[in-house]
């Protein structure tokens, strides 16, 4: 068994996590495909897909459910997948509105949330909304235990942490202690909460206050809801069936974050089953010096293209040398081998490129 | 105006990972050297650029001169909304201990636009002249080094989205004139950075296409960033291909293969921005830029044509 195969046997939730720019959408398709054709039942969430892999998955923009992606092209190719593949795109906004559909306590609260001009910005624009609606996402699904895996492409963000915090933070931000202390004060807080309001009042006008006043007030009932939902994501999160995977590019800034990034789940005690360095530019164990190259070579190519073959090699063994000394500090770092797939040279974005990946994954 | 400084704000946009801050790195030296008292903006606590030019990070909204005529800012939300309250809203005591409260912060948090208000509400005021901060220099030009292509869109959108929820009072006010000076095409340039691959030039694409229809303006210039030189020829492509394998004919070969999907990518950026102009820049076989690196990059975006 694989490397890879052998650190995902037994999970049934893979979160590829990693910061932004390094793939991670790509990576999490060909694990999927790679789960799916040993034969298991798999769902894919992405996130922002490019349009090119969301053609090749047969993703649809419309649903917020995992459909089934149409694997028959893939007998052409040589890969014979036994199992069942589905995929979906995330809709944060939509994702959100089924959970206070969920949590409301009556329809009518439900139809007051979902009209309040300031909900709808929460639920888009706030910040870690779009990890905390993948989150969700994701323990639905686990919920309704339709899937053997479910593989979660996590948002493009500036942090791999961001995706472990923002929840949190969303959660305390809609228990809105903060507001509450300006919306409904009591005691010693009375006064500050004056001042506070009374600046407000002057700067936006008191009607912004009022709708903020309603929509905290709408929320305050399904509190509850949200806390034991934060509650059973976390449990779920830190199963030891739920396996993070982190996706990293053999860059400085990258590396360092990933280094981070694998402390700080060790530290929440979650389990990290790989990292896995994409775009790596293969190293040449050989001396490289352009003119014995160029020798080597000069016979079957002629003098002319030897040179520049000779010149291009020792270029990007300079960009192999670099990326060679970032996976050794991160193995060092992490005690661990990580798994490097070559850089390819190409856009990945049909089947065909995500089965070579996959094959790259998944091969040994 | 040569080079492609032409506007008084020059937003430079592009997705993570392209090379936004080196470019914008590069646009801040070749402005400066045409005499021109320059200062880089960054958001959300960044400052990337700022030690790219060999400075350090300094305290946000402290306008720091990095070298003669080149400034630096770092924006963030609390520095810009304690500067708010304090310049903006007469005869508010204790600006500074509002700003940091707990409450406050979250009303900003929950309102739509508020934050990105403050953020771009400070880059509009880097802009102004006569300052409306109190003793506060003159720019000749403002570069922003602007967040990923999805959030520059609701930053330059914060003013209309926060106008549509509040009404009335000031910032209202001010979110009107805000947003007429951003959408401006005479005072505002927007320089797209994208590398030649198939995600960055979508993206670039529909960031030119979100500023049209939602701002009217459109991309000033494009710069496509680590672009490899067209070293093999259709004819070298085959003999690499017959070629028995070795390592250095397998770099050549993905060199080869790189390039010419880099050049399909480059046309149809070049294409899908016209007429704003394509500036290409090399790709930096280097292990980490420096300050030469973007010495260079200034001088080929100076010395590029229309």
């Amino acid at each position: 068994m694989s490397q890879l195969a052998q650190a995902l046997s037994g999970k049934r939730v893979v979160i590829c996590a990693g910061a932004g720019g390094v793939g991670k959408t790509t990576v999490s398709a060909a694990i999927a495909l790679g789960l799916a054709a040993k034969g298991r039942r798999v769902a894919l969430v992405t996130i922002d897909p490019a349009r090119r892999l969301a053609e090749a998955l047969g993703l649809d923009a419309l649903d917020n459910q995992p459909q089934p992606v149409d694997l028959a092209r893939l007998e052409g190719l040589g890969t014979h997948v036994r199992g069942e593949l589905f995929a979906m795109m995330l809709d944060s906004k939509r994702t959100f509105d089924e959970l206070i559909e969920l949590l409301a306590p009556d329809p009518r609260t439900k139809e007051q949330i979902l009209a309040n001009p300031i909900y709808g910005h929460i639920s888009t624009a706030v910040a870690g909304s779009q990890e905390y609606t993948a989150v969700a996402k994701l323990f639905e699904l686990e919920h309704e235990k339709d899937y053997d895996v479910i593989v979660l492409d996590t948002p493009p963000s500036r942090h791999a942490i961001d995706f472990l915090e923002a929840p949190d933070r969303l959660t305390a931000f809609l228990e809105g202690r903060a507001l509450n202390a300006l919306l409904r004060p009591s005691g010693r807080a009375m006064r500050a909460a004056g001042i506070v309001f009374a600046a407000l009042r002057r700067i936006t006008g008191v009607e912004l206050l009022d709708e903020l006043t309603t929509l905290f007030r709408l929320l305050a009932g399904m509190l509850d809801g949200f806390r034991r939902r934060a509650a059973d994501v976390h449990v779920l999160l830190g199963a030891p069936e739920t396996g993070f995977l982190i996706v990293t590019s053999p860059e400085r800034s990258a590396i360092d974050e990933t280094v981070f990034f694998a402390a700080e789940l060790d530290r929440a005690c979650l389990h990290r089953c790989g990292v896995i360095v994409n775009r790596v530019h293969p190293l040449d164990p050989a001396p490289h010096d352009t003119v014995a190259v160029a020798a080597r070579l000069h016979e079957q190519l002629g003098s002319r293209l030897a040179r520049k073959v000779a010149h291009t090699h020792v270029e990007l063994q300079r960009l192999a040398d670099r990326d060679a000394g970032a996976i050794d500090r991160l193995r060092q770092a992490l005690n661990d081998d990580p798994l490097c797939l070559p850089d390819r040279g190409l856009d990945i974005h049909d089947i065909e490129s995500l089965v070579a990946l996959n094959n790259d994954l998944f091969a040994g | 105006m040569a080079g492609p400084i032409t506007k008084r704000l020059i937003i430079v946009a592009g997705k993570g990972g392209v090379g936004r801050s080196t470019i914008t790195a590069a646009l801040a030296i070749g402005a400066t050297r045409r005499g021109l008292r320059t200062i880089v903006a960054e958001t959300a606590g960044r400052a990337d650029v700022a030690r790219m030019l060999g400075g350090r990070g300094a305290d946000p909204l402290v306008e720091v001169e990095l070298e003669p005529g080149l400034h630096h800012l770092t924006i963030d939300r609390r520095g810009a909304l304690e500067e708010y309250l304090r310049d903006e809203v007469p005869g508010l005591f204790g600006a500074a201990a509002l700003a940091r409260s707990a409450t406050f912060q979250a009303f900003v948090d929950a309102t739509p636009g508020m934050s990105d208000l403050l953020t771009i509400g400070k880059v509009w005021e880097l802009v102004q002249r006569p300052r409306r901060k109190p003793r506060a220099g003159e720019y000749d030009v403002v570069i922003l080094d602007a967040p990923a292509s999805g959030q520059l869109v609701g930053l330059l959108g914060a003013p209309r989205t926060f106008a549509a929820i509040a009404r009335v009072g000031p910032v209202a006010r001010q979110a009107g004139t805000i947003e007429r000076t951003l959408t401006d095409p005479h005072a505002v340039g927007v320089i797209a950075v994208a590398t030649p691959e198939q995600m960055a030039v979508s993206e670039t694409l529909a960031l030119q296409a979100s500023l049209t229809e939602r701002f009217g303006i459109g991309l000033d210039a494009v710069v496509a960033n680590r672009v490899l030189p067209s070293r093999f020829t259709a004819e070298d492509a085959l003999a690499l291909a017959r070629a028995p394998d070795d390592p250095a004919v397998r770099s050549a070969r993905w060199f080869a293969a790189r390039a010419k999907a880099q050049r399909a990518q480059l046309a149809r950026l070049r294409r899908g921005v016209a007429p704003a102009r394509c500036m290409t820049m090399p790709f930096r076989f280097e292990a980490a830029l420096g300050r030469d690196d973007i010495e260079r990059f200034a001088h080929l975006l100076r010395a590029a044509k229309p």
